[in-house]
């Protein structure tokens, strides 16, 4: 029976838990913030965002960090539903390397 | 407002989670499928999440229950004898079981 | 509406974001100039995000501790509880709470996601989002336990609470022993995050100041 990459209870070879905190930046406030927005407006469910997250690479998934998995999940279901497009958010990243200067 | 329960089970019944691979977006864990384990508490109806995450309307409504396993019966005799586990599973998710082990212990 | 957010800055420079978080402000624009949402609404996200913290659950867990008869009805009906102590839980669809006892000690998880009572406690630490903790609470309570300092004997049952569904669980700590003496506030103090998720028992003493 396949195992989605996100059902990891009981999965052998977890380490210690590093109880390390690291103070919110910006962008992931953000991320949250438009994740709850989009929620509270009924553009979309936390279940298709859990859905999106599932349905991820899998490699993907194990290496972004928490926010950058909900930014990517945020993405797919506002594609999904036709509200904004690929190219869109693509070119407004690119506008944002032309003003913000490339690292 | 919690819906009022329509599912087959009562606290204390004797369930089995189903051992069955489904697509799509599932919330009973891999790790308890064809465990048995027991009802702990009925928390009633709720819209079913396997619908909702493709945009449905979550409809017809499924019975939550709060579902109690014998760590030992999940993972293995290594376990502390008198260690629980406890999932929210919906009833489309449990099939009724004979429970072969002591169930003393989880009656408070 | 203006773009790239000049205005919202206060963080390393913006050539240095990862691709993804390049990708947060990017959809946030153009969500904005779409008017599927407004800068309002998340603005009012984060402030409602801000005002939530384990504060909140430390207050329900004091008052739990002083009169019985509150702990009562936190048990019954935490939702209504919360209001009594104008905590805001409505964003909650269903919320229990896990009563330690001296024989009995719970803990919370969700290994599928992070589910959590953030409408209570605030956003979780990063420990509990973790992959390693999502994979061994389940079947190695009593090792992560150990590792936040609490080491439990095995008549001492240990219950694991896979939140895999809307209900949101938060524990209710024991109260420590010789704690007569502590006003409702000061015992608030000694009411970790870590405690009401279940990875440890409340402080023994308030903390040194």
């Amino acid at each position: 029976m396949e195992r989605g990459h996100h059902d990891i209870g009981g999965l052998p070879g977890a380490g210690p838990i590093d109880k390390s905190q690291h103070e919110l930046s910006d962008w992931e406030i953000l991320a949250d913030a438009v994740n709850q927005a989009l929620g509270a407006k009924g553009v979309k469910r936390t279940d298709e965002m859990r859905r999106a997250r599932e349905e991820m690479d899998s490699e993907a998934y194990r290496e972004m960090n928490y926010y950058e998995r909900w930014i990517a999940s945020i993405e797919a279901i506002l594609i999904e539903k036709g509200i904004l497009k690929r190219d869109e958010i693509d070119n407004k990243v690119r506008e944002f390397d032309k003003k913000w200067g490339e690292p | 407002m919690i819906h009022p329960a329509t599912g087959r089970f009562r606290p204390g019944d004797a369930v089995r989670v189903l051992n069955e691979h489904r697509p799509g977006h599932i919330r009973t864990p891999f790790y308890v499928r064809g465990k048995t384990g027991w009802i702990e508490r009925v928390y009633g109806d709720f819209l079913n999440p396997e619908s909702l995450a493709f945009g449905g309307d979550g409809l017809p409504r499924r019975t939550l229950y709060l579902v109690a396993f014998k760590q030992a019966d999940v993972w293995g005799a290594a376990q502390a004898p008198r260690d629980k586990l406890f999932v929210d599973i919906y009833d489309h998710w449990l099939e009724p079981a004979s429970y072969g082990g002591q169930k003393d212990e989880h009656i408070r | 509406m203006s773009t790239s957010g000049d205005d919202h800055g206060h963080d390393h420079p913006r050539n240095e974001l990862s691709a993804q978080a390049k990708r947060i402000y990017a959809i946030r624009d153009l969500l904005l100039e779409k008017g599927v949402i407004t800068e309002k609404d998340i603005q009012s996200q984060i402030e409602y995000q801000e005002a939530r913290s384990p504060a909140n659950g430390a207050k329900l867990v004091a008052r739990a501790w002083v009169e019985p008869e509150f702990k009562a009805r936190l048990i019954a009906d935490p939702k209504a509880a919360c209001a009594e102590l104008g905590i805001d839980a409505t964003a909650l669809n269903e919320f229990v709470v896990l009563e330690n006892t001296e024989k009995v000690r719970h803990m919370v998880v969700c290994t599928l996601c992070s589910c959590y009572p953030r409408p209570i406690l605030g956003r979780p630490p990063d420990w509990y989002k973790s992959f390693n903790y999502r994979q061994r609470s389940v079947n190695d309570p009593r090792g992560v336990m150990r590792e936040f300092g609490l080491v439990l004997p095995d008549d001492i049952e240990v219950r694991v609470h896979d939140s895999t569904a809307d209900i949101r669980y938060l524990v209710l700590p024991l109260r420590p022993k010789g704690t007569d003496g502590l006003s409702e506030a000061e015992l608030a103090r000694l009411v970790t995050r870590d405690s009401m998720i279940g990875v440890m028992d409340a402080l023994p003493k308030l903390p040194e100041t």
